[in-house]
């Protein structure tokens, strides 16, 4: 019980840490906005700085960096299954699969010049 | 009857059974609010143009901050529970409920601001994505105040007859109040700044 209230109060030093850089990562990614980076480059920084952010909340706030096996695992499935919803959308530029695409134009340049 | 491994830890998977409950819960939002970033992914690159600047930085860098201090308020609001630091608890859990409302204040003033010139969801495809997503983060915003209402109302009442449970159910508010702060984390950019 004793080590649980120390090891709470060494944990409130590091959570004011974290708030503290969460708010000047904010700072930092609102300054690199007003530069007007490539689009590209500015996509890029803004995500890498919001995924340090992102991690400094879960690993901390959320107490992810020293977490049982059980949440790692329910976790670990939900970035596979995101992933797999992620690329789904994908299908739906590959419908042409299965069908030849040959008799297709054919027909259309048969098609074109007189109209019938 | 009791409701089993509510403070112990359940042998098989060593967590009490309210943590993992959250846990999944919070996963399923992760596909939910995954769904969505991906259809903005799709909009986006689909898109012929997209339109910078539409949007209040300022006031959204604002509300980031709020959350982000909503966050820290939340955490000590359950540390200072495994303190015994009743007093201190109720401060920091009220704090996170008085933010929590200014930010949906200042969401109000954003979303009065478009609706007053006419810019609705159908406006554009880049409004129709930024009303949902936001729209579902606030409502999010709202459970979560609910909930810390509870806490701070007619809840608080377990602290004197369970105090471990009532710790543990002060996590569990707090984990789901750090994963809307951390939608929030990446909608800030995506929508406001890229």
């Amino acid at each position: 019980m004793h080590s649980e209230v120390d090891h709470v109060k060494k944990s409130i030093r590091t959570y004011m840490m974290i708030g503290a850089a969460l708010f000047v990562f904010t700072a930092i990614t609102v300054a690199v906005n007003q530069v007007h980076l490539a689009v590209p480059m500015a996509i890029t920084v803004a995500l890498i700085i919001a995924g340090m952010k992102g991690s400094m909340v879960a690993s901390v706030f959320m107490h992810l960096s020293h977490e049982k096996k059980w949440v790692y695992g329910a976790l670990l499935l939900t970035v596979a299954g995101f992933i797999i919803l992620l690329f789904l959308p994908l299908v739906t530029v590959l419908d042409g699969i299965g069908t030849s695409s040959e008799p297709a134009r054919a027909a259309a340049e048969h098609a074109a010049p007189g109209g019938h | 009857m009791n409701i089993p491994y509510t403070v112990e830890e359940r042998p098989d998977t060593g967590l009490a059974n309210g943590k993992l409950g959250i846990w999944l819960f919070l996963a399923s939002e992760v596909m939910l609010f995954g769904a969505l970033f991906s259809t903005y992914i799709i909009l986006r690159v689909g898109a012929a143009e997209w339109p910078h600047g539409e949007l209040n930085v300022w006031l959204g860098m604002a509300n980031t901050f709020i959350l982000i201090g909503s966050s820290v308020t939340m955490v000590m609001a359950w540390a200072s529970l495994k303190l015994n630091k009743w007093g201190a608890h109720r401060g920091y859990l009220i704090a996170t409920f008085l933010l929590a409302g200014i930010f949906l204040v200042n969401k109000y003033f954003e979303y009065a601001d478009h609706f007053r010139r006419g810019e609705g969801p159908w406006h554009s495809t880049f409004l129709a994505i930024y009303f949902t997503l936001t729209g579902l983060h606030g409502i999010h915003i709202i459970g979560g105040m609910i909930v810390m209402a509870y806490f701070i109302g007619p809840g608080a009442k377990l602290w004197k007859k369970n105090p471990e449970q009532f710790a543990n159910r002060i996590e569990y508010t707090g984990l789901y109040w750090h994963f809307v702060d951390l939608v929030w984390i990446f909608l800030f950019p995506v929508l406001y700044l890229l």
